[in-house]
């Protein structure tokens, strides 16, 4: 490799460069500085964020180290959600405080490192460094659920992860395998090209179903889901905050690069397997939660329906469909954060952290704020318009009933009904019930995600269109 | 003054008010005087500058008026406004009912009053909204948007059963909706647009219009509402504090109606035709049926309720039959029933506020301690039942006329409703008002307070006048309803030219 072709890939990867070589320094001072350093590390890690946030403007687009590597429009666009998801779950992190190790420096180190496989993932354009970038991702993502290693329900959070994660990773990569053995390439393109040849048969569809059947393990699409629901309840909440935030945006991009750059001329095989896990996870996902009384098992129940939804948009398999999906992700993203900060912001005067669905009762009375905040998201996750949930799941439907998937839609919508059962039991107990308990003073880092994500969820319907244009640039460079 | 945004300023005024009320301290006596003084305002100067809506109208213009568009989220949906005399006297209505529905809740609404103008006003501003909307995402989006404001108003100051009622109330018209949302999308393809004047002029092919039809009709006949899907009306407005009753009654129920009016028939006039033979079956249950389910009932809300499905049934009988008399009778039966019902709510509650019961057999012999209250109270009853002179008689007149053009029998079926609609409502007043007044707890009953008096006065007045001499309203609907009742009889015309479909 010639010396300019390695200026012009670093150029490319330095957001990535910059998080890689921030989170080694961060541990060297760590390291050096002990335990106290904790607070100073996050503040520099969100810091670096930021940081990389503004490269990813800078560094441009294009291809490095000969192809491995792509960036363009639609990478961009969701590197910079990852970014947003970690630096505001590093945020809310601050504001935790339930003694659960998450103070040390590690932590922030360790969400460092994944955000980096992340960034690495989503703009993964062959094989090897797409599973390279889910490994970077993944293993610090088993560390840190389990970070409060005192307690049974953490530790048995990281290794349930750690166990099912494995398991797809294996499959993930004996399906790269089949891949590989059965058309000869690793490259994005390339697989696509061969595809379209037509000579692949049977064997690359098995390989195909492998890896879909690995990272939907990462979006937690049902019949993948198993783990959601004990690892959210298990892992400290900024924790679980950060598994429904970031990487199941990074997930999201690499499902959708990889079914429609590599897979693309395939579409009718995977269509089938892509409306499928959608139909599943949407209906299972607004059931299930039914019976929840835990308020993080509800969003993980919650998190597994909506990735239904932008499934719905993939499904179709068009532009549409995927800036359909770069808007759901986005919408999502917010809604998610901001229900996390007031699940941490339910704080018993007396100190600890309650996480039942009826120890809400009369917040309307007690954080009018706060409730109307809950509210919103609540109606927002629920689709009800005019707030941000709404526009989601209107482009992922509008792109569906666009390739002619009425089944599909069908289902979805009137999942939403079901699923709109939970949420409004949620504002009915904030609203009708009379107080129970008293929550104590909200830290400011939680107050800021929350009122952020609030005013995301009502702003969306002013200040839409700028996201909407990006997305479906972003769309229009995968086409 | 011409160009001014009149519509948006209508729209939108009502939310000043909540910015307003949001900035005042409600600890105090003098903070929650100034909320409910400052909502009382709102509204009354929102009604005062919608008049000028009417004064900008043009009868003789039967396109949308008072036209405002602009960009908005940049993906075809479009920020798009307007009126018709339709839509125009639905705004009309809405703001009158708002300030007597604030007044009627001035003494009822005692804890977390703040709250409650708020939601009101937000309220206000969605349902005006779904009026002046000419983008169909945006119409979607007022439509269902009143469905959190209403869910938080019967659930928090609702009565006994207000969780079970609300919930219902959400879930039934949120599912009813999506699919009217999944026909936008549809629609959206086929056309490429949302802007609601071209899609009146689309052309949709026959087959097609019967799925887009179903899916309208799935969202309107849950608002409406119609047999059998008019569950949910009962309880909600049984257990709904009083306001909310008179306006769920007065303005949300028209919706669907007006829905109907501006999306389904224009837009599939085919598929409307094919469908008016279940539509009237369906009416016909419903005038029947919930006529005799009322005379059953022994809550007077629920009576008053169910009294609202059968005269809903009217509307749905009217509009089908794409007769000129017929919808127009549908409408003026809407704005009247508007009225009527919703003064009948605001009586109801104006007696339990007193007693804190429904029962009608609590009651008895109110004539001789509150006869101010048994005038009025007549005098909407009597306008229930369409007596001639009052407002309600014109509507279910010329409904009747109109199908009667179409369809013999169902409008001799729907004259027996009008007999049943007397016997309940008849008996109600009867039982309530007449009598001897035995009941001690009864007897000590003030009569209107002027308060009361500022909320029923003025419906009596329009109940009357408009019974008396309904021209202005069927000047403003003269143009827009022929042009609805043309347009649908050419398309019928061009598709029995072109090929009948067999079925």
């Amino acid at each position: 490799m010639t010396s300019e072709l390695l200026l012009s890939s670093v150029k490319l990867i330095m957001p990535e460069l910059i998080l890689a070589i921030g989170a080694m320094v961060l541990l060297m001072i760590g390291a050096f500085a002990g335990r106290k350093s904790g607070p100073t590390i996050v503040a520099l890690a969100v810091a670096l964020l930021l940081f990389a946030g503004v490269f990813l403007f800078w560094a441009g687009n294009g291809e490095a180290f000969n192809g491995s590597l792509t960036f363009n429009a639609f990478t961009r666009f969701m590197q910079l959600l990852v970014l947003i998801g970690a630096a505001l779950s590093m945020i809310l992190s601050v504001g935790h405080e339930e003694p659960e190790y998450l103070d040390r420096f590690e932590f922030p180190v360790l969400m460092l490192l994944s955000t980096t496989g992340m960034m690495l993932m989503v703009s993964a354009n062959d094989m090897l460094a797409f599973y390279m970038g889910l490994e970077l991702m993944s293993l610090p993502l088993y560390v840190i659920a389990a970070i409060n290693r005192d307690s049974l329900r953490s530790t048995e959070a990281g290794l349930k992860y750690f166990v099912l994660g494995s398991l797809s990773s294996g499959m993930l990569l004996y399906g790269i395998s089949l891949i590989y053995g059965f058309t000869g390439n690793i490259g994005f393109e390339a697989v696509a090209n061969q595809i379209s040849l037509g000579e692949t048969g049977l064997g690359f569809i098995f390989g195909m179903v492998f890896v879909l059947a690995g990272i939907t393990f990462k979006i937690s699409a049902v019949p993948f889901h198993m783990w959601t629901p004990d690892v959210y309840e298990g892992a400290p909440t900024p924790v679980t905050a950060f598994f429904a935030s970031a990487p199941k945006v990074a997930a999201m991009a690499i499902i959708i690069r990889l079914l429609i750059e590599a897979f693309g001329p395939a579409v009718d095989q995977w269509r089938q397997v892509v409306v499928f896990i959608a139909i599943a996870s949407m209906v299972l996902g607004a059931f299930a939660a039914i019976g929840q009384r835990n308020i993080k098992r509800l969003m993980a129940y919650s998190s597994i329906t909506h990735m239904g939804y932008a499934l719905v948009g993939l499904a179709a398999g068009t532009e549409v469909g995927v800036s359909g999906v770069a808007i759901y992700m986005a919408i999502y993203l917010f809604m998610t954060l901001g229900a996390f900060a007031i699940i941490m912001a339910m704080r018993l005067k007396e100190g600890g952290n309650v996480e039942n669905i009826d120890d809400l009762a009369g917040l309307s009375q007690t954080k009018p704020v706060m409730a109307v905040v809950l509210t919103a998201l609540m109606f927002s996750l629920a689709g009800v318009p005019p707030l941000a949930g709404f526009f989601g799941k209107y482009f992922v439907f509008l792109a569906a009933i666009n390739a002619h998937l009425y089944t599909l839609a069908i289902i979805g919508v009137l999942s939403s009904v079901v699923a709109a059962f939970y949420y409004l039991r949620i504002v009915k107990v904030m609203w009708f019930d009379e107080p129970t308990v008293e929550f104590s003073r909200v830290a400011v880092e939680l107050r800021f995600v929350f009122g952020l994500s609030g005013l995301f969820a009502i702003g969306y319907l002013l200040f839409g269109g700028p996201l909407n244009s990006a997305a479906q640039s972003a769309a229009a460079a995968l086409f | 003054m011409s160009d001014w945004p009149i519509l948006t300023t209508v729209t939108f005024l009502p939310l000043v008010g909540v910015v307003l009320i949001l900035f005042t301290r409600d600890d105090n006596e003098t903070g929650l005087r100034n909320i409910r003084n400052v909502a009382l305002l709102t509204t009354l100067f929102t009604f005062v500058v919608s008049l000028f809506i009417w004064v900008n109208y043009d009868p003789a213009d039967p396109n949308f008026q008072m036209v405002e568009y602009h960009d908005w989220l940049g993906t075809g949906i479009a920020y798009h406004l307007g009126v018709d005399g339709i839509s125009m006297l639905f705004i009309l209505l809405t703001t009158v009912l708002m300030p007597l529905c604030i007044l009627a809740s001035w003494e009822a609404i005692t804890y977390r009053v703040k709250a409650y103008m708020i939601a009101f006003l937000i309220l206000e501003t969605l349902i005006i909204g779904v009026f002046v909307s000419l983008d169909i995402v945006m119409f979607y989006i007022f439509f269902e948007a009143g469905l959190i404001p209403m869910y938080l108003i019967i659930g928090i100051w609702g009565h006994e059963r207000r969780v079970y009622a609300s919930l219902k109330f959400f879930l039934y018209t949120f599912a009813g909706s999506v699919f009217m949302l999944l026909s936008i999308m549809a629609m959206y393809w086929v056309t490429g647009t949302t802007s609601v004047p071209v899609l009146l002029e689309y052309d949709f092919p026959v087959n097609l219009q019967y799925w887009l039809f179903l899916g309208f009709f799935a969202s309107f006949a849950v608002k409406m509402p119609m047999w059998p899907v008019h569950t949910w009306l009962p309880d909600a407005h049984v257990e709904a504090p009083t306001a909310a009753s008179g306006v769920l009654a007065g303005v949300l129920l028209k919706l669907g109606g007006f829905g109907v009016l501006r999306y389904s028939m224009p837009m599939f006039p085919d598929a409307s035709y094919y469908f008016a033979p279940l539509i009237f079956a369906l009416s016909i249950i419903a005038i029947i049926y919930a006529s005799l389910v009322a005379l059953m009932q022994t809550d007077m809300k629920k009576l008053i309720a169910y009294s609202s499905v059968a005269h809903m049934g009217y509307v749905t009988m009217g509009m089908f039959s794409a007769t000129t008399e017929g919808v127009e009778g549908a409408i003026f039966l809407m704005l009247s029933h508007g009225i009527v019902s919703g003064a009948l709510f605001f009586c109801v509650g104006i007696i339990y506020d007193r007693m804190h019961t429904r029962e009608i057999s609590a009651f008895g012999g109110l004539v001789n301690n509150m006869p101010k209250f048994a005038v009025a109270f007549m005098i909407f009853t009597m306008a229930n039942v369409g007596l001639p002179g009052t407002s309600g008689f014109i509507g279910e007149f010329l409904t009747v006329i109109g199908v009667f053009q179409v369809n013999t029998w169902v409008a001799v079926f729907a004259a027996t409703g009008v007999i049943l609609s007397a016997a309940y409502a008849l008996w109600l007043y009867r039982r309530v008002i007449f009598g001897a007044l035995e009941k001690d707890s009864l007897k000590a009953l003030l009569d209107l307070s002027t308060r009361e008096k500022f909320v029923l006065y003025p419906l009596i007045i329009l109940t009357i006048f408009f019974g008396v001499y309904p021209e202005p309203i069927f000047a403003a609907i003269h143009g827009p309803v022929a042009q609805i009742v043309q347009h649908y009889d050419a398309v019928l015309e061009s598709t029995k030219n072109i090929a009948l479909p067999v079925y």
